[in-house]
């Protein structure tokens, strides 16, 4: 029954097989419980058709086709939606005492959080290149080249990302995971129905228009149609401002996040 | 308070949340190989202090070892030695059971395959066999608790923390489990159990602690803390109040309820002879006749200021 003294040596290589471990344990729920992924899938499903044929006739937008607009909108608010699973995951094990087992095991620290919004970000891969496919299907062009609409992909991803941040840390803040989506929704309406996912801000008023065009789901939605169609409407500026974003949101929240982890 | 032959030492520990003082001061001494049970209503601070030890909360002050090492200064050294179950830990309901036991056995760096022999090795031991391949959201609540125990076995952990291991369990399963626990004991694991059940401390426990508001309000062996209560009481029931209250006046007590008179048989000095002796003097015959001796009840009821003895029904002679 002795005890081995801590060899800090293999820290980092036990922190990516931890990593890997907690990545497949959070992703063993989608093929347990595939349910919970149609969902999140449903639901930009009914957004395309929404916008695509009920509201999309009477919106108009600047240059191309409106179906070409709307998609790298759903794809980043798909994104964006994904995000929240990364604060009710968190908040349910939270809840049913696995976040305890967790950090009561010799197991690397930061691989609970960063297994979970790594699994999370392959879930998005998966939803989003559904949803590539669902927008072929409804007429959506791209009007770039594979290796662009790729990048595009990435684009949208990495903006996922940051926001699992964003949303790990609400999922460690809440008791369990209905708060968790409960506090996820007040942060949607501004961040992705206040933005140019759907429509174009110039239709809305000045203040509104201010905010829709600054914030960052309305970049990295700019930024993806730069990838995926190109044009003088929207210049590669967005994908840098975009990656700036990103990135920028992740290296203030994942800290925070990592912080909050060894509080609670 | 010295270190040596002892699996767990906390000294002094504290910890508040906000202006709650989960954990006050708490000192407490495991020897290697025996079982601690830590009493206390919800809310005592039991959980917060097994927390502590096994290095999931931070403790304000105050120091702890467990197997020799320091919970703050060397968490993960103490994370290789311990296993934690019971309510606040926990099983991953979309695993199987065995995808739960060998998840934990890669995340405490055991090889693939050594994962996979203890998964099996300990399915087997806990009766899940069957079930291993099936999701925990399948199991029963006796089921859980078992591979929840299980998982915490993974590692063979010379330390155990149990916390309230078998709470909502049915009487079966808490049996069972109990079985299981003094096997591990018998087997040299050193444990911390904590519980609301004075019958469990009092089977498990070598040495109890029982603790309150954050801090312990007694300690000693099952039978050193039903000593400090000491005395064994008879209890007389009558026909009538009026009569209950006329057996006091005979016995020297008084009525404890409506129609039952408690005499406290101390150092001897009063037998139950005596008793029915004074009552026959006073032409009263008692209606039942009941002996109790002292259970843990009584001494949790009374150190902890709910009520003292009497109330709730005891064990009847």
């Amino acid at each position: 029954m002795s005890v081995d003294v801590p060899r800090r040596n293999d820290g980092f290589v036990w922190a990516v097989r931890d990593t890997l471990a907690m990545i497949g344990r959070n992703l063993t729920v989608i093929r347990r419980v595939p349910q919970l992924l149609v969902f999140s899938f449903v639901q930009p499903l009914i957004f395309v058709f929404m916008f695509r044929y009920v509201f999309g006739g009477a919106i108009k937008v600047p240059g191309g086709s409106y179906v070409d607009y709307l998609m790298p909108g759903v794809f980043v608010q798909t994104v964006a939606f994904g995000a929240i699973n990364t604060a009710i995951g968190l908040a349910e094990d939270k809840n049913k005492g696995l976040l305890e087992r967790l950090q009561s095991l010799p197991m690397s620290r930061s691989a609970v959080l960063a297994g979970r919004v790594l699994a999370d970000t392959i879930r998005n891969v998966l939803i989003v290149s559904l949803m590539l496919v669902v927008g072929t299907m409804v007429g959506f062009h791209t009007h770039t080249n594979a290796l662009k609409v790729a990048a595009g992909v990435a684009l949208m991803v990495l903006f996922g990302l940051a926001l699992c941040w964003l949303f790990a840390l609400i999922g460690l803040a809440v008791p369990n995971g209905e708060a968790a989506q409960a506090a996820a929704f007040p942060l949607f309406a501004p961040l992705v129905f206040a933005s140019s996912a759907f429509v174009d801000p110039r239709t809305m008023p000045g203040w509104l228009r201010w905010w829709a065009e600054r914030q960052p789901v309305s970049i990295a939605a700019k930024g993806v149609r730069a990838l995926m169609l190109g044009g003088p409407q929207f210049p590669m500026d967005y994908v840098w401002a975009s990656i700036a974003w990103s990135l920028g949101i992740s290296a203030v929240l994942a800290p925070l996040a990592v912080r909050k982890f060894r509080r609670t | 308070m010295t270190a040596t032959g002892a699996a767990i030492v906390a000294d002094n520990l504290r910890k508040t949340f906000g202006e709650v003082v989960a954990v006050d001061h708490i000192s407490l001494e495991v020897p290697r190989g025996s079982v601690l049970g830590m009493l206390g209503v919800n809310g005592a601070g039991k959980t917060t202090m097994v927390r502590m030890l096994a290095t999931v909360l931070k403790p304000d002050s105050g120091r702890a070892m467990v197997h020799g090492f320091d919970v703050v200064e060397h968490p993960q050294a103490v994370r290789r030695s311990i296993g934690l179950a019971g309510q606040s830990a926990a099983v991953d309901e979309n695993l199987t059971g065995r995808e739960n036991l060998v998840l934990v056995g890669r995340l405490t760096h055991l090889s693939k395959s050594t994962a996979r022999q203890r998964a099996d090795a300990l399915l087997d031991q806990f009766g899940l066999a069957d079930a291993g391949n099936r999701p925990v959201r399948t199991y029963s609540g006796g089921m859980r608790r078992r591979l929840d125990l299980g998982a915490a076995l993974v590692a063979h952990p010379p330390v155990l923390f149990l916390d309230e291991p078998t709470t909502g369990l049915d009487p079966a399963s808490r049996l069972d489990l109990w079985g299981v626990i003094e096997t591990l004991v018998a087997d040299g694991t050193t444990v911390l159990l904590t519980t609301q059940y004075l019958e469990e401390a009092d089977r498990l426990a070598d040495n109890i602690v029982v603790v309150d508001k954050g801090l312990i309000a007694a300690e000693g062996s099952a039978k050193q803390l039903k000593d400090r209560l000491g005395d064994t009481v008879i209890e007389f029931e009558f026909a009538t109040s009026s009569v209950a209250s006329s057996a006091a006046v005979a016995l020297g007590s008084s009525v404890a309820a409506a129609t039952i008179v408690r005499v406290v048989m101390s150092n001897g000095s009063v037998t139950l002879r005596d008793a029915l002796n004074l009552l026959a003097a006073a032409e009263i015959v008692p209606s039942h006749v009941a002996l109790r001796e002292p259970t843990l009840d009584d001494v949790f009821l009374t150190l902890t200021h709910s009520s003292p003895i009497g109330g709730a029904a005891g064990a009847t002679a």
